[in-house]
């Protein structure tokens, strides 16, 4: 977990992939979002996608998993005093989309992209990051992108 | 598959439509974090207690399920829905706490025809939801697909 003064407008970071089966497909939208053409495949195959598509949420969800692996994966340093950045909370995301959808087999891989930091008056103690993710499926096509925004901890002046 | 009971026309700028569903508990949020959103306040309740969220909460992304599911409960299931090419704005103004009893609420906004395809309306759509003191937690705001009424089909 990096500070907020260590993040680099315009770097990007591989977050990894993952491959959406049939069964994960269903267990998560059965839970969250029964719609016919995320949880039963002979019903979707006469709706308009033509076959099972995965909830959006569960693509986004995703998104969260790999990022937060990629996070507690970074070897920050911790400051003189032995202090490491912790996480904080997001006050929402902009812009979602779902251009295409995820089907059975895909496999998806996603990235974050640093776009603005803003020093809040309000939390000196905290920055806010806003960022452009995405998910991008095997033949390349875009299945996700929002604008991702979170507090993250300044490196202390003492 | 159930048959629509609602179609594109049915969802007229100003409508509402509540929606409810049991309380929040401590399982499902650990199920949800442990699977897709790992972080201390969401998995650990000392930790989620020392930090700014101030005990332990569902992630956001499990919030923004938890409402999917009470929207599908309350109309989309009965609705000839089509999915949602995104989400214009999401806000997660509180955490959501174990125990907290949450309602939700889907205001119409506004309503198109599909310029490219005849047989599909677009429904843009504001959905809140509030814990049991009336409070915001999560608001989403929305543009659904919605299968227009065809020409003699039963209303």
């Amino acid at each position: 977990m990096p500070w907020f003064e260590d993040l680099v407008i315009g770097s990007r970071q591989e977050l990894g992939s993952h491959l959406f089966t049939e069964a994960e497909i269903i267990r998560f939208a059965t839970k969250f979002d029964p719609q016919y053409f995320h949880i039963d495949p002979a019903a979707a195959a006469t709706s308009p996608y033509g076959g099972l598509i995965a909830s959006g949420w569960h693509t986004a969800s995703t998104w969260m998993k790999l990022m937060v692996a990629t996070l507690r994966a970074r070897a920050d340093q911790a400051d003189e005093q032995g202090r490491r950045p912790a996480a904080g909370p997001s006050p929402g995301f902009l812009d979602l989309k779902w251009p295409n959808p995820v089907r059975p087999g895909d496999t998806i891989a996603y990235s974050t992209t640093l776009t603005e930091k803003v020093a809040l008056r309000s939390r000196p103690q905290w920055g806010l990051i806003r960022s452009r993710n995405e998910g991008v499926n095997q033949r390349g096509e875009l299945v996700l992108s929002f604008t991702g925004q979170a507090l993250i901890q300044r490196r202390p002046m003492d | 598959m159930r048959q629509p009971r609602l179609y594109w026309e049915d969802f007229q700028p100003g409508g509402v439509i509540e929606a409810t569903r049991a309380p929040v508990t401590k399982e499902e949020i650990l199920e949800f974090a442990a699977e897709f959103d790992p972080q201390p306040f969401h998995l650990d309740e000392a930790a989620a207690e020392a930090s700014l969220l101030g005990g332990l909460c569902a992630s956001g992304w499990h919030t923004c399920s938890m409402v999917m599911r009470m929207m599908c409960d309350a109309y989309v299931l009965d609705a000839a829905s089509l999915g949602a090419p995104g989400v214009e704005e999401t806000r997660w103004t509180k955490p959501v706490y174990v125990g907290d009893t949450l309602t939700a609420r889907a205001t119409c906004l506004a309503s198109r025809a599909s310029a490219s395809r005849p047989t599909m309306g677009l429904t843009q759509f504001l959905w809140e939801a509030f814990n049991q003191k009336g409070e915001l937690v999560a608001s989403l705001r929305s543009w659904s697909m919605l299968e227009r009424r065809r020409t003699g089909e039963a209303a």
